[in-house]
């Protein structure tokens, strides 16, 4: 049994570590941060030369054809350095939906793009409020003309294309969603950018008015699709959750052993210590659960959507509770603006919602668990 | 990234299966698998001749104290054998839990530090099961802080005599040996000043009483010395070095890696998927799915945590700390889960009676003795300081003890 990574994966890791620490410094996610660039282009270029971008892309499609469990471990760094780029909303649901169940041309026009750095993409599900389920899906799509307002879209401002989620039916069933590819450089959509919790990565807010656009797969087969891009995507960025939880366990840590309070070192407080292994203890059940997570995504195993809701809960659990202990630990200089802590807080809450509530989630595992103990 | 074994590893489980299926005491199959915490019972046999029994028929065939050298009666196992192994046991396992001190602590412990006649005597009936061992370390004033305890030996001709009383022994009503960690040099900081022995509990002066848990069991003793003689050759490692004899104790204990933690979950997503609520199904309630989906996550988290572990030692490498969690998740959570079952009852939770209760009572059991698990083996509190310093590299508690002759600290707070 080898329920790790491999000797080359590894590598892989350190080689992406090695990259965003150089290209990815926390100066760097302020740019962003601060508002003065919607992502960190150069960076994207970087990753793009790195090809980390199409690493599961097959090489058909300009990709580097490695496989799922490479893309976890970028995502993981990814995570780690809190990359101001639309590696998530491109990568894991754009990319895999068109993998899914892209036609040929649609492949080939828009997965060497990705690879190569040319082509931002993204998913349009969300209507408002509400977790990812058919009766949410309001936009309707009439011979292919699309009405409606997706929001909030990740990356929706900056994205050359989008997955638009679109009601095709009114039977009440999932056969009623398909979905439909939209380029949003062509215009004619109207993108309206949107404050959110965490400005290093944008949200938008896409309306569509009598809008032809092409199908992505098979009508009335868009709610099917859909749950597998979202299990995929669920495992890919409990990755990058568990690259953030550790990176603000690290951080506590550190600090706990350079500040100095009532004579000593703040780390041997048991009150701080308790609290940092604690932080330890969610981390490392996450990142179990996310190898778990991994280990069906690249077999495409049966056990996925369980695995996946695993994932996803552990993972959002654990970075949301690393984030926040983290600047406990630090105290008042926790809470400013000139410190990092506030990057994971923000990046760890706005992942916790970006695939829909930590509650759906729980609901989707057990109803998965549900189904399999009754297979 | 895959669970199969390697060759060798699914010659060595075909072979382990084959003899287990064909040796394994079934009739008790059902109800072994159907233990939980609190309750492992054998409604028409004596649970300790049945475990002593398995355990004996294993030894002969070769199947006992796999990872222990074969002149000692173990079999020479790799670690990832013994781990296959007790995968494949599965609930037979369960009949080990009375070895789990004497092959995992004891034997280990006397490995390192006893004489090879002694090894050559003691531990094959210790690896098969004929002799039962017992750790004798925890004193009512040293639980946490075991370098506190006052049992003391006094060195007299070629016997060492011991005076105390130890607490929280398991199993010393049936065990035939012991380990024992006492104060030599009380005029020493308290590190600096233990003895280990070992010793026939049979021995004039030993006294076992058993101590009336708080959920009305007895699974642990008090054992007290008065003037027992303990032969010097009988000593394990130096005079003074006591607690660096003990640390190889409790090394031992803690890196079971693979041996299953109980955490209650599948006994209660059993339980709510059959349970009706208000007309449906427990596990259909929103609310009840949460905290299901919490624990799922933990049950799940712990098992591919070991499964990491496990991989390690195929590859022939050491286990990082990760698998230093489970105890420590383990055990709040079997009181939560146990909790919770309760409450999903509403007032018939309380009925706690085997012919009355729901399920028979296992979660009430379950609920009583669960407070147990989070001290036993080492607290809640000292797990967490062992993952902040060994793991995080944090600072050790400040100890205002540690350079004061043993004599000379505070023997109470008022």
């Amino acid at each position: 049994m080898n329920f790790d990574f491999s000797d080359d994966q590894k590598q892989l890791r350190d080689q992406a570590r090695k990259f965003l620490t150089e290209k990815c410094s926390p100066k760097a996610v302020r740019v962003v941060l601060d508002g003065k660039a919607p992502y960190d282009k150069q960076l994207w270029k970087g990753l793009a030369e790195m090809g980390f971008l199409g690493v599961a892309i097959p090489e058909e499609f300009g990709g580097a054809g490695a496989g799922h469990l490479e893309l976890c471990v970028i995502a993981e760094e990814m995570g780690r350095a809190n990359a101001p780029v639309p590696f998530s909303s491109t990568v894991y649901l754009a990319a895999e939906a068109l993998l899914i169940a892209g036609s040929d041309a649609q492949k080939k026009k828009w997965l060497p793009a990705i690879a190569s750095g040319e082509a931002i993409g993204t998913l349009a599900l969300f209507e408002g409020k509400g977790n990812p389920a058919p009766k949410n899906v309001k936009l309707t799509a009439a011979n292919g003309v699309l009405n409606g307002v997706k929001k909030p879209v990740a990356d929706g401002a900056i994205a050359d294309f989008a997955v638009v989620a679109a009601r095709t039916g009114s039977s009440g069933r999932e056969s009623d969603i398909s979905l439909f590819l939209v380029d949003l450089k062509a215009g004619g959509v109207e993108i309206k950018g949107l404050t959110n919790l965490d400005p290093t990565r944008g949200q938008a807010e896409i309306t569509f008015k009598d809008y032809k656009a092409e199908s992505l797969g098979a009508a009335g087969e868009g709610w099917s699709i859909l749950t597998q891009v979202l299990d995929r995507a669920a495992v890919l960025c409990a990755f990058e959750q568990v690259g953030g939880a550790d990176r603000a366990l690290e951080m506590g840590r550190d600090y706990a052993l350079d500040r100095i309070a009532f004579g000593r070192q703040i780390g041997s407080f048991q009150a701080i210590k308790h609290m940092l292994a604690d932080m330890y203890v969610s981390a490392t059940l996450a990142r179990s659960n996310s190898y778990y997570g991994a280990w069906a995504l690249s077999t495409n195993a049966a056990e996925l959507p369980e695995a996946a809701a695993a994932a996803r809960i552990s993972a959002t659990q654990a970075f949301q509770h690393c984030a926040k202990n983290n600047i406990q630990v630090h105290g008042g200089m926790g809470f400013t603006w000139e410190f990092d802590c506030h990057m994971y807080y923000r990046r760890a809450n706005a992942m916790a919602l970006g695939l829909g509530s930590l509650n759906y989630w729980e609901d989707q595992l057990i109803e998965r668990m549900r189904k399999k103990n009754a297979a | 990234m895959n669970f199969d074994d390697t060759p060798q590893e699914a010659e060595f489980r075909a072979a382990a299966r084959a003899w287990i299926a064909a040796n394994a005491p079934k009739q008790y199959e059902d109800e072994l698998r159907k233990s939980s915490l609190g309750r492992t019972v054998l409604k028409n046999a004596n649970i300790l001749e049945v475990a002593k029994a398995w355990q004996k028929k294993k030894a002969d065939a070769g199947w006992a104290c796999l990872h222990w050298p074969k002149e000692y009666g173990g079999r020479g196992s790799s670690p990832i054998e013994r781990v296959i192994w007790q995968q494949e046991e599965g609930p037979f396992g369960q009949l080990s839990r009375m070895f789990i001190i004497g092959h995992g602590m004891c034997g280990p412990t006397m490995m390192a530090f006893a004489r090879e006649e002694h090894k050559r005597t003691y531990l094959p009936p210790l690896a098969s099961g004929e002799k039962v061992w017992c750790q004798l370390f925890s004193e009512p004033a040293g639980g946490s802080d075991v370098a506190g305890l006052r049992t003391r030996a006094e060195k007299d001709g070629d016997d060492w005599i011991i005076n105390g009383q130890k607490i929280w022994t398991s199993g010393a009503h049936y065990s035939d040996y012991g380990i024992l960690l006492t104060r030599t040099d009380p005029t020493v900081p308290k590190h600096k000043g233990l003895t280990m022995f070992f010793l026939d509990m049979k021995s004039p002066g030993v006294e076992v009483r058993p101590i009336k848990q708080a959920s009305g069991a007895s699974d642990f003793n008090e054992v007290y010395f008065t003037n027992v003689r303990i032969p010097d050759h009988q000593r394990l490692g130096e005079v003074g070095d006591g607690w660096n004899v003990s640390l190889t104790t409790l090394m031992n204990e803690r890196s079971a890696i693979g041996a299953a933690v109980s955490t209650g979950f599948p006994e209660l997503f059993e339980y709510c998927s059959s349970l009706m609520l208000d007309g449906g199904p427990a596990i259909e309630d929103r609310a009840v799915r949460s905290k299901l989906a919490n624990w799922a996550v933990k049950a799940s988290g712990l098992k591919y945590t070991s499964m990491r572990a496990i991989s390690a030692l195929s590859r022939g490498e050491r286990p990082g700390p990760e698998n230093s969690i489970g105890k420590l998740v383990a055990g709040s959570m079997i009181q939560d889960v146990a909790t919770y079952a309760l409450d999903l009852q509403g007032a018939a939770g309380v009925v706690s009676g085997p012919e009355d209760a729901e399920l028979a009572g296992r979660f009430q059991a379950m609920l009583l003795r669960a407070p147990g698990t989070r001290v036993e083996g080492g607290t809640d509190e000292i797990m967490r300081n062992i993952i902040a310093e060994r793991v995080l590299g944090l600072p050790g508690d400040i100890r205002v003890d540690k350079d004061v002759p043993f004599n000379k600290i505070p023997t109470r707070g008022r």
